[in-house]
């Protein structure tokens, strides 16, 4: 039976229709593999009894020829997703045993489609991090190895290892920087941030509301448009949702690209970039050209002043965003001896080192007498970036890049170095600071058996060219390796 | 920065030990939109209701909630602007102003910093001095009119150490109203905002109910000599009644003066008005001032509007007060007075219109302002609460008309009416008090009347000024009921024969 835990979202869904095995089944199948994966460290909440209730229910409903999108899959959420009446921590202390009263859109839209919740996964506390080590509820560990513990990146560190670990046939994840992209980079999956808008971010905890999207975290391009299909949506509670028709992007996945202007933006060629990594994405132009894509050179000039204008806006609206963690109606409370003591002593304790560096850097960014010179100077920067894409539509459809600058590094090596973990950041933020798509694809291994992936960005609202290119890329790196189990 | 060309009036000055100066001052007014929801969740506005009853997920802050803009208060934010005279702007934008505060969810206060939805505008207000005499019309500039949440409210005398919050005020929609510098005197003030109250309750787009909070005003005050330097201002926080605000005003302007006559300077800070005390005292000074770190919110889009929704709104306004006004002096002959008076506020001109609906204009003027005002005054009800309706009005102003009841008789029967006893005509009825008209029975109590009194006849007769003696005993004899007139008219008639 443990095999149904190797199987695809795709290929699971597949035979469930076809009564080879029920939800109630699958869904075991992955509890027993969630909770021998303990040692990783991804899901910080089970929801096993829960998810054997959904997927009794699932069952029940496809006996009755109701089977969703997502029908009895058992899946991870990310805990930035609020999940009512289970307890939603953004792992961060502030949070405490918070339970929400309501349902995030994305995890609504998913439960209305048929998943089995099978527990809230790990995540950089606040998504902030590349890491997942500022987790309040300590690091996920990747299940690449490489004679000690490595990172699974961040911030959805959780997601990526569970999916890589094959806890669960797929997951949510949140991506404000590359917190998707880069994950799925360090653990051999796919993990696609949509065009901002695609999914609602309704109740959805907030980091940096205009670079904050939910997508998800796959084994396969095809499982990754099955899930992202079933996220997205219009929604009217969340003023930035994009009221656009969601495609059945699965049917994307497998398309020619013969005729598709693949773009190679030069920038990408950074300095101190492993060899091996330019020489994956060399490899990757040659894919894409065998496949059929003409292959065009494109200039986005501002990219290098893509990553300091992020670490300005991210953290600028996160200050503002994380103002709400006071004290005063939900979440940790520590008593002072007055109203600002009190403020003080709880966000003190509450929130992480990392966290509390952001906030001062957005408290600081914002301030009279500063705010031209960095918050409205990143924004102009923003827009800059914005006309560079534009200009490069005009000449290509995609764009092909690495997804990070190295593959998944130790624990602890680099989170006291907060410089030289923001550059985990710098193949992504664009996307985000402009509000593409992008996906990462597990492309090969390097040199130590690590996964490394390849991105592509599209158009806004062109997540079907993403895809396409996406299943031509995933075809031809045949990426087939998988960790050893050494966890359990 | 802000310019005041303006030098107030003379007879606004004040006089200081050094010599003359004058005040300016700039007024900030906050609306409360008259909305059944909040500016950014479906949660009820409803006054008076339970605390923390009306409060949704977005009021309260929760992780993940996010506000959606109210359509139905930008487009009341874009009717003020028009009845403002103001420039409606078809790009506005929500910025956070952020600060710590246990009855603000949020840790911001979503509001409109950079691009406010409405721009500048004029209105022209008619200031009124202590004993009720207008003065010189005075024109006011807006300088804009933005949308705004409101905060909770946090209650401090429940107990002795700890503070309760009531979060059903949070996330109400606000319009700050902010005017120029423009005014000059206590008075100027208050008609301002008195003339915004009249505004904003003709487009019913505030209920302007002070009282409740719905519109209260910060009072920006400061000293020059005249004509001279601007001196540095201080904020008075919500006062929230026009003769508060004249109090406010002066209290702040004389200590002003006293402070720099006495070679000091003013800082610049916010202050409180304490209403018992009537004196203004520091709340917080500009080094303990927020950095509000305005940054556009971006859970919100900016604010499009096309010019055809603005020219929508623009097409179904109601009549203004000036124009209103203008229009009860030319249609219904009113003096400028009562037509000041009746068109400052929309119930009051709504209910003089229907009690002037096919009368007299002066008379249902003259009662309406005299009669029904004083009573309702008296007994502290608004007109909106009035035991008489304007229909009422009406009917007890037709029985003098038709000479049913004379004048004297009907001020009896309206303290009956607004005493809740029912109709002019039940009341008539009920106490027998029709008029005699009867011109018989009108000579034959005249007769009596004269045959009873024959030494008093005689002295009649030389100084008909003493005609009134018998009237008197004419009206006596008949309970009030004899028509005056006629009994005037018989007792004249019988005297000179």
């Amino acid at each position: 039976m443990s095999d149904l835990t190797k199987l695809t979202l795709a290929g699971a869904l597949d035979g469930m229709a076809k009564g080879e095995f029920s939800s109630v089944e699958l869904t075991q199948a992955h509890i027993e593999a969630c909770t021998a994966g303990k040692k990783l460290n991804a899901f910080i909440t089970d929801t096993h009894d829960l998810a054997r209730e959904q997927a009794a229910a699932s069952d029940a409903r496809r006996a009755k020829g109701e089977a969703g999108l997502l029908e009895g899959a058992p899946l991870g959420v990310k805990d930035l997703f609020c999940t009512e009446g289970v307890r939603t921590t953004a792992c961060s202390k502030i949070l405490g045993e918070f339970t929400p009263p309501y349902e995030s859109s994305v995890t609504a839209n998913m439960k209305a489609d048929g998943m089995v919740m099978l527990g809230k996964l790990n995540l950089d506390e606040f998504a902030m991090g590349s890491s997942n080590e500022t987790s309040a509820y300590g690091p996920v560990i990747n299940p690449w190895r490489k004679g000690t513990d490595l990172v699974p990146g961040g911030s959805s560190g959780g997601s990526a290892s569970a999916v890589a670990a094959d806890m669960c046939l797929g997951a949510t994840a949140t991506d404000t920087g590359g917190s998707i992209r880069q994950p799925a980079s360090f653990t051999g999956t796919v993990g696609i941030k949509p065009t901002y808008g695609r999914c609602s971010r309704w109740g959805t905890v907030a980091f940096a509301s205009s670079l904050d999207q939910a997508g998800p975290i796959a084994k396969t391009v095809e499982d990754a448009a099955i899930l992202l299909e079933s996220m997205a949506g219009y929604d009217p509670k969340d003023s930035t949702s994009l009221n656009a028709d969601v495609p059945r992007w699965r049917d994307s996945v497998g398309q020619s690209v013969k005729g598709l202007r693949i773009g190679i933006p030069k920038e990408y060629t950074i300095d101190g970039m492993p060899a091996e990594i330019q020489s994956l994405w060399d490899q990757g132009v040659e894919w894409m050209k065998e496949a059929g894509a003409e292959i065009v050179p494109i200039t986005l000039p501002h990219t290098k002043y893509a990553l300091p204008a992020y670490y300005i806006v991210a953290p600028a609206e996160a200050s503002s965003n994380l103002a709400r963690y006071d004290g005063m109606r939900y979440g940790l409370r520590v008593d002072g001896d007055n109203l600002d003591d009190t403020y003080e002593k709880t966000r003190a304790a509450g929130f992480g080192a990392e966290v509390q560096r952001r906030i001062m850097i957005g408290t600081y960014v914002l301030s009279a007498g500063y705010y031209d010179a960095y918050y409205l100077r990143a924004q102009k920067v923003r827009t800059r970036i914005v006309e560079d894409f534009k200009t490069a539509w005009e000449s290509c459809d995609a764009i092909l890049t690495p997804t990070c600058p190295s593959a998944a590094f130790p624990v602890g090596r680099k989170v006291n170095d907060p410089i030289t973990m923001y550059l985990n950041d710098i193949f992504t933020v664009t996307t985000n600071l402009a509000g593409l798509p992008g996906i990462s694809v597990p492309a090969g291994l390097d040199k130590d058996g690590l996964p490394l992936g390849l991105q592509i960005i599209g158009r806004a609202l062109d997540e079907d060219t993403v895809f396409k290119a996406a299943g031509a890329l995933e075809k031809a790196a045949g990426f087939t390796a998988k960790p050893e189990t050494w966890w359990i | 920065m802000f310019t005041a060309e303006r030098i107030a009036d003379k007879k606004d000055w004040i006089q200081g030990e050094t010599g003359d100066w004058e005040i300016i001052l700039g007024l900030e007014v906050h609306a409360q939109v008259a909305s059944n929801s909040k500016l950014f969740s479906r949660a009820a506005t409803e006054y008076g209701a339970e605390p923390n009853t009306q409060v949704s997920l977005v009021d309260a802050g929760m992780p993940g909630m996010l506000p959606v803009i109210n359509k139905y208060c930008v487009e009341q934010a874009v009717r003020t602007g028009l009845g403002l005279n103001a420039q409606i702007n078809l790009f506005s934008r929500f910025d956070r102003k952020n600060y710590f505060y246990v009855d603000l969810p949020q840790g911001y206060q979503i509001s409109q910093f950079e691009y406010p939805i409405v721009g500048e505008g004029e209105i022209d207000v008619l200031p009124i001095d202590a004993d009720g005499h207008p003065g010189e019309v005075v024109t006011v500039g807006i300088e804009r009119l933005h949308l705004e949440q409101d905060a909770g409210k946090s209650v401090h005398d429940l107990s002795p150490d700890e503070t309760y919050v009531d979060l059903n005020r949070s996330g109400v929609a606000l319009m700050e109203i902010v005017s120029k510098p423009d005014m000059r005197s206590p008075e100027e003030a208050s008609a301002y905002v008195e003339k915004l109250r009249g505004i904003v309750r003709a487009l019913g787009t505030c209920d302007g109910d002070m009282e409740k909070g719905n519109l209260r005003a910060d009072v920006n005050v400061s000293v020059r000599r005249p004509g001279g330097e601007l001196g540095t201002r201080c904020e008075i926080k919500n006062v929230n009644s026009m003769r508060f605000i004249r109090q406010a005003i002066n209290y702040e302007a004389r200590r002003q003066i006293e402070i720099i006559e006495a070679g000091g300077t003013i800082d610049q800070e916010t202050r409180l008005f304490d209403s018992v005390k009537g004196e203004t005292r520091s709340m917080r000074s500009k080094e303990d001032a927020h950095d509000y770190r305005y940054f556009p919110d971006p859970d919100l889009l900016p604010l499009k509007l096309e010019q055809s929704f603005v020219d929508g709104i623009k097409a179904s306004l109601p009549e203004m007060p000036d124009a209103r006004k203008a229009r009860f002096m030319a249609e219904y002959s009113l003096p400028e007075y009562d037509a000041r008076i009746l068109t400052a506020d929309k119930v009051k001109a709504d209910f003089f219109e229907s009690v002037a609906k096919g009368r007299d204009a002066k008379i249902a003027s003259n009662w309406t302002m005299g009669e029904l005002f004083g009573a309702l005054n008296k007994s502290g009800a608004e007109l909106s609460d009035s035991p008489v309706s304007a229909d009422m009005l009406g009917g007890l102003i037709d029985r003098i008309a038709d000479k049913t009841i004379s004048g004297k008789i009907a001020k009896a029967v309206f303290e009956k009416m607004f005493a809740g006893e029912g109709s002019a005509d039940d009341i008539i009825e009920k106490d027998g008090l029709k008029q005699v008209t009867d011109m018989g029975a009108i000579e034959k109590l005249v007769d009596d009347a004269l045959a009873a009194n024959p030494a008093q006849v005689e002295k009649a007769k030389e100084n008909p000024k003493l005609l009134g003696f018998f009237v008197g005993q004419v009206m006596k004899a008949s309970q009030g009921k004899a028509n005056p007139q006629a009994v005037n008219e018989i007792l004249r008639r019988k005297l000179n024969s």
